[in-house]
């Protein structure tokens, strides 16, 4: 009953008027950027961060959660329309979602995806909202030996447990750790790899990191390689409004991607993928027309577009009750609290219930918002794709320093940004995952506080991290996030992995 | 990860892999020697400042030797050729809006970027594009600057308003 209480109060602060504005521009910005090919949620989140820079807290964050499910929403469009998945999350959605478009069914697939987005993210927000306590008040027992084990395996999970090779996926993670280090220790105000350069005292900005390797990094891929045929767009033939047969084999599909999606996304175990692969597969196994599975089936595109939304409002548990980023884009999400010196986790809860009520309320609002904008609207948003390459990186990349620049207007913050998309793109090029580099610098520094804390508290006895039978087990879930798919890749049944990839957020 | 990748054909060592070893382990002795060197009010609890530094140090060079290993067996993925020009145009078009950004301001610092890396795509002719560029960046300055009150750095162009 607390729940609804608390959720009504967030709709009171959602509901206000500037509150509402908000929302509104934070999910058209995020639809339209969303979009854009080649942009995925986490980028959105990162260009659009300084445009929030100025507002307070509540209003920024609630722009922000738009800009969030508005990324996830534009992210369908770009892969039914043009076959070229604006996010790892979004490549499923491609493969049934593009065939239907080429037969001229692509309004259908867009409604259907949009509805099922709408349905998704409706469910799962409230699945947030009710879950959310509960792992609030199991949360605030944990000490910081349980935080830390919880770190090591959301670390050992983002990394090595999926992609297509452990050694890549660990070694972007200490990338990350790496430049994590850098800056004033936060316990002595000792300056580490600082190598004298006042600018590097504060550390290395995470959207700044962010930006770079998604944006630059992605620029510097796209314009490096050869290609040579022109991207398709499909035209929206014919009527978007699905029939009543569309919708008898969507409404399942629906439900079942998000009762997969959400529970994936909730666990430290990061990567929307992993529930849209499964919400393929199941969806396979259970249609009635399996034969039109390769060949544009509807449920192909309602099953996983679902798990996608419902996993994308999944990480949103850990992030907010335990302050713990799963994915790329939950990593700028809290990068986002930050700015406004707001730590998420159980007393987030207890301090600003306000805020965060606020703000799970307003993600409800900006679902009913994507839906009015994406189904009736949906065509202005397919011009965008149209926009010619060239025009369309430029603008990225002046968008991407702008932002840096906003932040922090020295010639040494835009060397870096410089330095460190060289690196995303070498990234690329070499088949190393970006998500961990981005989770490890913010983590890095969590985790090892986390840990010095524990161990000063035990003076020193490290057999502190293994006393609770929580720490314990997360411990072991994380060795075994390792292991399992070592042996996997070794038994040669990598390619399953692979599938799951996690890649863009 | 034993036997798996040894008998399909590519086990070929990979050159630009070892460079990424050798720079994995650059890395970590760097961290190290800092780390070492640092100095300061350091180490008057046993989990001090340097322990941390030290673990990862140790992890990167313990992934610098992996990645050797793997180059030696040729595991990593087959990589696309490239093209040179586009990556000189973008990142020149970057050091130059870097470098101008404070002397002739934001608008035509970015303008310049902007139309670097269109004719990284291959779009041209710069001086159709560079002023494109300048009135686009211009127009971001004025919603940004203004309306926003991000501090972007105002030049000649800028103050005129």
């Amino acid at each position: 009953m607390d729940t609804f209480a608390h959720l009504a109060q967030g709709f009171a602060v959602a509901l206000e008027p500037m509150n509402l504005l908000y929302a509104l521009i934070g999910v058209t910005l995020g639809t339209a950027v969303g979009v854009l090919p080649g942009i995925g949620p986490a980028l959105t989140v990162a260009l659009l961060l300084p445009v929030t820079y100025k507002l307070d807290p509540a209003g920024s964050l609630i722009m922000f959660a738009g800009i969030y499910y508005g990324g996830m929403y534009g992210g369908s469009t770009t892969s039914i329309l043009l076959n070229t998945p604006g996010e790892s999350s979004s490549i499923v959605t491609a493969i049934e979602g593009n065939k239907m478009a080429r037969a001229g069914r692509g309004g259908p697939a867009l409604a259907t995806a949009a509805i099922g987005s709408f349905v998704a993210g409706l469910l799962a927000t409230l699945g947030l909202a009710l879950l959310a306590p509960w792992v609030v008040k199991f949360a605030l027992s944990f000490g910081p030996a349980e935080y830390f084990a919880l770190m090591v395996l959301a670390f050992m999970t983002v990394s090595a447990a999926f992609g297509d090779s452990t050694l890549r996926g660990l070694t972007a993670l200490f990338l990350g750790l790496t430049l994590g280090l850098i800056g004033i220790d936060l316990q002595t105000g000792q300056a580490r790899l600082a190598f004298g350069v006042p600018d590097l005292l504060d550390g290395v900005e995470v959207t700044t990191l962010a930006v770079a390797l998604f944006a630059i990094g992605e620029t510097l891929a796209v314009a490096a390689a050869h290609r040579s045929g022109k991207e398709q767009i499909e035209p929206v033939k014919g009527s978007i409004w699905m029939s009543r047969e569309d919708w008898a084999r969507s409404w399942k599909p629906w439900l079942r991607g998000t009762l997969m999606g959400f529970p994936i996304g909730a666990m430290p175990a990061g990567g929307a993928e992993i529930g849209t692969f499964l919400s393929y597969s199941v969806e396979k196994q259970l249609a009635k027309k399996p034969e039109e599975f390769g060949h544009g089936a509807i449920e192909g595109v309602a099953g996983p577009e679902a798990a996608n939304n419902a996993s994308a409002a999944g990480t949103l548990v850990p992030l907010l009750t335990l302050g713990l980023p799963t994915t790329a884009t939950a990593a700028i999400m809290l990068a986002g609290f930050q700015q406004f010196g707001l730590q998420p986790g159980p007393l987030l809860f207890v301090n600003s219930p306000q805020l965060v009520w606020g703000l799970i309320a307003s993600l409800l609002v900006a679902n009913f918002m994507l839906l009015v904008l994406n189904l009736p609207l949906i065509g202005v948003w397919v011009r965008l794709l149209s926009i010619p390459r060239h025009w369309l990186y430029a603008g990225i990349v002046v968008f991407a320093t702008l932002g840096t620049i906003g932040a922090n207007p020295s010639t040494f913050e835009l060397g870096m940004l410089l330095v460190f998309g060289l690196l995303g793109y070498f990234l690329r090029r070499f088949g190393y995952p970006i998500a961990p580099v981005v989770v490890g610098l913010i983590l890095g520094p969590m985790a090892e506080q986390q840990l010095r804390r524990a161990l000063s508290i035990s003076q020193g006895d490290p057999a502190v991290l293994v006393q609770s039978p929580i720490a314990i087990a997360l411990l072991v879930l994380a060795v075994a996030a390792v292991i399992v798919p070592l042996i996997m890749r070794a038994r040669g049944k990598g390619k399953l992995l692979a599938e799951l990839a996690a890649n863009e957020d | 990860m034993t036997k798996a990748n040894l008998n399909n054909g590519r086990a070929k060592p990979d050159k630009p892999a070892f460079i990424i070893a050798a720079a994995l382990a650059v890395v970590a002795i760097v961290v190290f020697w800092k780390t070492a060197t640092m100095g300061g009010a350091a180490s008057y609890s046993r989990v001090g400042p340097t322990a941390f530094p030290y673990a990862i140090s140790a992890g990167l060079l313990i992934l610098a030797v992996w990645t050797a290993f793997e180059a030696w067996r040729g595991d990593f993925p087959k990589r696309e050729p490239q093209e040179m020009a586009p990556i000189l145009w973008i990142v020149g078009g970057l050091a130059a809006q870097m470098l101008l950004l404070n002397i002739t301001g934001f608008s035509i610092a970015t303008g310049i970027l902007f139309a670097a890396t269109a004719r990284g795509f291959g779009r041209g002719p710069l001086w159709q594009t560079i002023p494109m560029g300048i009135a686009l960046a211009f127009v971001l300055w004025l919603v940004f600057a203004k309306g926003l009150q991000l501090s972007l750095p105002a030049g000649p162009l800028e103050h005129l308003f």
